[in-house]
């Protein structure tokens, strides 16, 4: 039955999740200079990795929409963005999180976290944008226009602050997540990545499921207006 | 009929109707003078600060003065459903699009062409000595605004709320025209002027970048 | 007269929706070309949402429209389906429910305005033409925001005209016009008929340009109702819109 297949997997994801959670808190090896703090890059660092491949699919889903008028594209599309945006708020407030401690300050713009933080902006305004389009073809359309737009300009983002940072060098925080990783913490952040991005797809397929039902809803919905409709035209013809 | 001539067919028309009555463009001219303006409020600017946040301060009045300038673009089609009737006539709905990006183009321009003068006045800034080249910066971050911009008028339209998404859209997709036009631009206003090839080249890139990306989607933009 | 053939137009199938409303439901009509068709039905029949599509500013949610064409001395031919690429819309003209002019252009600019869009040749001796058979030469240089609603409609009647379009479609063309604007109404639609156009026109209310239609449709919920046939008698059904006017 599916529904006994859907509770197979969400056990098996949360417990990946578990493990995952555990690895990072208590196999990991304690890192030299930031001790308990650093363990937020467990979770900072896969919800990057969960955020991009949403948008990747994001991306993939307008184009789709775009070329097939297929209605599941629009709903990948739009559950795709809510989940990258979540993900994205996220590594944002974990960023934050660790920054502070860590480092002493609040917030760098540095190429990754502004490129992150302009997606955040352009993401959560293709949610507004949705939100302010009455007919569903029309939002569908016009919203995977300004996705594909959104995500040609994620790269020129990373881009100008690379160059811009090439010109006003600063200290980079955060590290580069491969340099000098000890083995062990390689191994735990696998496992992290794997867990998030079997959660974030778990989180995905659920939104779509519940796009689709609303669809499938509106579909009854008009059926039955049109059974109404014949029904009244049948009676109206009848008395001339 | 090809796509450029239909677009400078359209481009006269829009030209016209502007110059008839003119308020966009004022509009657009005061807006961006009383960006300019409060800025100087916020610091004082003696020549080495001016020198250093000038080129931010002009790039940010030219963009909230030209998103506020792209709305109607579109908008102004929809009072007599104008828009249908181009659509009818054997054009390309790029030319429809590209008639209403060199218009934008041109109206921004005229904006700068009466901003940056002050600007230099008001924030001591000798543009002399490279007048020919910063025109050359001016003109591809103006380009990238409005193609974006116009795309984004056409993508607003439909939608509610038109005034506030446009500039909500708009303003985070030219973050990176904004970092490179500015950098630019500062090169051109420091101690030694000079003029930055790569940030020129990323300009230009990103014009590229986004027209083509125009001309691919531009049937969604239009279509019913 | 013209030797641009006469276009036809088939609807097979057309659904168009709007979101959760349903403006046409499987409408599947042919109109030969050559054909004056009469468009009847209450608001929200579907007739401008029909007509929308035919003028190819919709496309429909699903089903076909395709266009056939018959060369003028071949009338009695079976029409051939016009090739997809070649969508005809130099010779579709559209008066709809809005002028589709610019107010703040002169009528003559509007009227040189799509001339240019359409490529046509002598332009401004066709604007000159086509202001003065409106009515409008006097006013060619004012601005359409100081036009009267008539004045605006018969500029609008005008700009459809305009590139000797072979299928005209009219929404409601009547609503506005003052009596000689009817008059001058009738004798354009009568002109365009014998020239072998095809004419199709909505309308929910008594207009004697209606005594031109060869046949009748009418539109109820979205569907086809009535329909008088392409070689059949319009006139009962436009009696009993005259009886309801």
């Amino acid at each position: 039955m599916r529904l006994k297949g859907r509770l197979t997997i969400t056990a098996l994801v949360a417990f990946l999740l578990f493990f995952a959670g555990y690895a990072a808190l208590f196999i990991a090896p304690d890192e030299r200079t930031m001790h308990e703090i650093q363990r937020v890059f467990y979770v900072h660092l896969p919800l990057w990795a969960a955020m991009y491949s949403a948008l990747v699919v994001a991306f993939i889903s307008n184009i789709g929409w775009l070329a097939t008028r297929k209605p599941m594209w629009d709903w990948l599309a739009v559950s795709a963005v809510e989940v990258g945006v979540v993900c994205c708020t996220g590594g944002l407030i974990t960023g934050v999180l660790w920054g502070r401690p860590a480092w002493g300050i609040w917030w760098t713009w540095d190429a990754r976290l502004t490129t992150a933080f302009i997606l955040w902006l352009l993401y959560v305004s293709y949610l507004l944008l949705r939100g302010l389009i009455e007919d569903p073809q029309r939002r569908a359309t016009l919203s995977a226009v300004f996705g594909i737009f959104a995500f040609l300009d994620a790269p020129l983002v990373y881009a100008a602050n690379r160059l811009w940072r090439t010109q006003h060098p600063a200290p980079v925080i955060f590290g580069d997540a491969n340099s000098g990783l000890d083995p062990t913490m390689g191994k735990v952040l696998v496992a992290c990545i794997a867990a998030m991005l079997a959660v974030m797809v778990l989180v995905l397929v659920d939104r779509y499921r519940l796009e689709r039902l609303r669809y499938e809803v509106d579909e009854l919905r008009l059926a039955a207006d049109a059974r109404a409709a014949d029904l009244n035209s049948a009676t109206a013809r009848s008395p001339r | 009929m090809t796509a450029a001539r239909a677009a400078a067919i359209l481009l006269a028309k829009e030209l016209r109707l502007e110059f008839r009555t003119r308020e966009l463009l004022n509009a657009t001219i005061v807006f961006a003078l009383v960006v300019i303006v409060l800025f100087s409020f916020s610091f004082d600017p003696t020549a080495a600060e001016s020198r250093r946040y000038g080129p931010g301060l002009l790039w940010i009045a030219f963009l909230f003065a030209g998103s506020l300038m792209l709305h109607p673009s579109f908008a102004r089609e929809q009072s007599n459903q104008t828009l249908d009737a181009l659509r009818m006539a054997p054009v390309s709905p790029f030319a429809i699009l590209l008639g209403k990006m060199l218009a934008n183009f041109v109206f921004l321009s005229l904006a700068e062409v009466v901003l940056v003068p002050v600007f230099a006045v008001l924030y001591n800034v000798s543009i002399a000595g490279v007048i020919g080249r910063l025109i050359v910066v001016l003109m591809l971050g103006t380009l990238g605004v409005v193609i974006t911009g116009t795309v984004f008028s056409a993508v607003s339209a439909h939608a509610r709320m038109r005034e506030l998404l446009l500039p909500l859209l708009l303003l985070p997709i030219l973050a990176p025209l904004l970092i490179a036009a500015v950098e630019a631009t500062a090169s051109l206003f420091a101690e030694q002027p000079s003029l930055d090839r790569t940030w020129l080249a990323f300009l230009a890139g990103f014009d590229i970048v986004f027209l083509t990306a125009s001309w691919l989607l531009c049937d969604f933009l239009l279509e019913e | 007269m013209h030797e641009a053939p006469s276009l036809g137009i088939s609807f097979d199938r057309v659904e168009k929706r709007f979101g959760p409303f349903v403006a046409l439901r499987g409408v599947s009509l042919e109109i030969l070309p050559g054909e004056f068709v009469a468009l009847l039905g209450p608001n929200g029949a579907g007739k401008t949402t029909l007509l929308r599509i035919a003028a190819l500013l919709m496309t429909p949610t699903s089903g076909t429209v395709s266009f056939t064409s018959a060369s003028e001395r071949a009338r009695h031919a079976v029409p051939q389906p016009v090739p997809d690429g070649d969508l005809p819309k130099h010779l579709i003209g559209m008066v709809a429910h809005s002028t589709l002019l610019y107010d703040e252009l002169t009528a003559a600019e509007n009227l040189t305005l799509f001339a240019q869009l359409y490529g046509l040749d002598d332009i401004r001796v066709r604007v000159a033409n086509a202001l003065q058979a409106c009515g409008l030469a006097s006013r060619a240089a004012s601005l359409v925001r100081t036009f009267s609603r008539g004045m605006r409609q018969r500029l609008a009647i005008a700009r459809a005209l305009l590139h000797g379009p072979r299928l005209l479609l009219l929404d409601e063309p009547a609503a506005g016009l003052d009596r000689q604007g009817l008059a001058w109404l009738g004798e354009t639609l009568a002109r365009l008929r014998s020239g072998g156009a095809t004419v199709v026109m909505s309308t929910h209310a008594r207009n004697e340009s209606l005594d031109l239609a060869t046949r009748a449709v009418s539109l109820s919920g979205g569907r086809v109702e009535h329909d008088s046939g392409p070689g059949g008698d319009p006139r009962p059904l436009l009696a009993a819109l005259r009886a309801e006017a």
